[in-house]
């Protein structure tokens, strides 16, 4: 499941040339933009039914804490 | 008192859409300060009923319609008396990218932002329920020809309206009914709650005027445009945007 979000971040943000780590603070990607941040809240919303809203977004920044998001909203 | 006041909605029965909140509301409540008697919509009663409290005059009243269906369009027809002006408010907002737009978002925002309004103008006039020399108008936006992150779905529903107004207003003039949008840049209301303050901030920052709008000031322009004082107006767009779209 944790693997599984990753890949899809990582799908998401169309990251191709490297890994992704739940450490990350993925703001700090190159990728990272205001349009990946509606991609990453659309993703979380159509393949967990959790939505996030965009304050919520601007306060978190590590994968971890997305993910986190997820589960406990799941 | 000005007597004769061309900006003046006395005697004018108006029919105003997704009236419980934001511009709606606030458009409600300047035509019943301008003397028109309202008829409020929306789907949500307790908060119809706070804007009908809202209203100054008397007579006014308000029916919970529910448009996502034909059925909820026909019942609110049916139960309206004649009209002499109409103000299309209700309006949804979904931000996808691109890559996450699917036929059921775009039915979802289509429905409220088009398909409602292009039918409950259609079935009004067609059972003879807005007077001669009435005045319909749309609440577009903007974002017809300002694009944003996310944006592609409102941006396409709003662009259908302003053809969908200027199309109507062409047939309907031989009645001397008028039709005219409204565009409004951002106003800060619960539909905006799907952007977040940093981002507002930031935007804020493209205003000339150097702030957002306020639902009534968009009132004010539905006043105009129903009023008798616009009545050589129609098929025009009407921008107010504090000055976003000058550049």
């Amino acid at each position: 499941m944790k693997e599984q979000f990753l890949n899809q971040v990582k799908e998401t943000l169309e990251i191709t040339d490297r890994e992704i780590n739940f450490e990350d603070n993925f703001k700090e990607y190159d990728e990272w933009d205001s349009l990946n941040l509606l991609s990453i809240i659309a993703m979380i919303d159509e393949e967990y039914g959790v939505t996030i809203d965009s304050n919520t977004m601007s306060k978190i920044t590590t994968i971890e804490e997305l993910y986190n998001i997820i589960e406990s909203n799941k | 008192m000005i007597e004769n006041n061309p900006f003046s909605l006395n005697e004018k029965t108006v029919l105003v859409t997704g009236a419980s909140s934001g511009i709606g509301k606030a458009i409600a409540q300047e035509c019943a300060k301008m003397g028109a008697k309202l008829i409020i919509t929306a789907r949500n009663e307790e908060r119809l009923k706070d804007t009908l409290q809202s209203l100054v005059g008397n007579g006014h009243q308000y029916i919970i319609a529910d448009f996502s269906s034909d059925d909820g369009i026909n019942d609110l027809v049916k139960s309206l008396p004649i009209l002499d002006g109409m103000v299309h408010c209700a309006g949804l907002i979904k931000r996808l990218p691109l890559k996450f737009v699917n036929e059921s978002h775009l039915t979802e925002i289509m429905q409220t932002n088009f398909f409602a309004p292009a039918l409950i103008t259609q079935k009004i006039y067609k059972a003879k329920k807005i007077q001669q020399e009435g005045s319909v108008v749309f609440i577009s936006s903007v974002a017809t020809g300002f694009a944003s992150f996310g944006n592609i779905m409102y941006m396409a529903s709003k662009g259908a309206i302003n053809s969908l107004s200027k199309g109507i207003a062409f047939e309907l003039a031989t009645q001397k009914i008028r039709v005219n949008c409204i565009e409004p840049g951002m106003i800060v209301t619960n539909l905006t709650k799907a952007i977040s303050d940093e981002e507002l901030a930031e935007d804020v920052k493209r205003y000339p005027l150097g702030r957002f709008g306020k639902p009534e000031e968009i009132g004010y322009a539905a006043v105009y445009l129903l009023s008798n004082a616009s009545k050589w107006i129609t098929g025009s767009v009407i921008k107010i945007d504090g000055g976003l779209t000058l550049r």
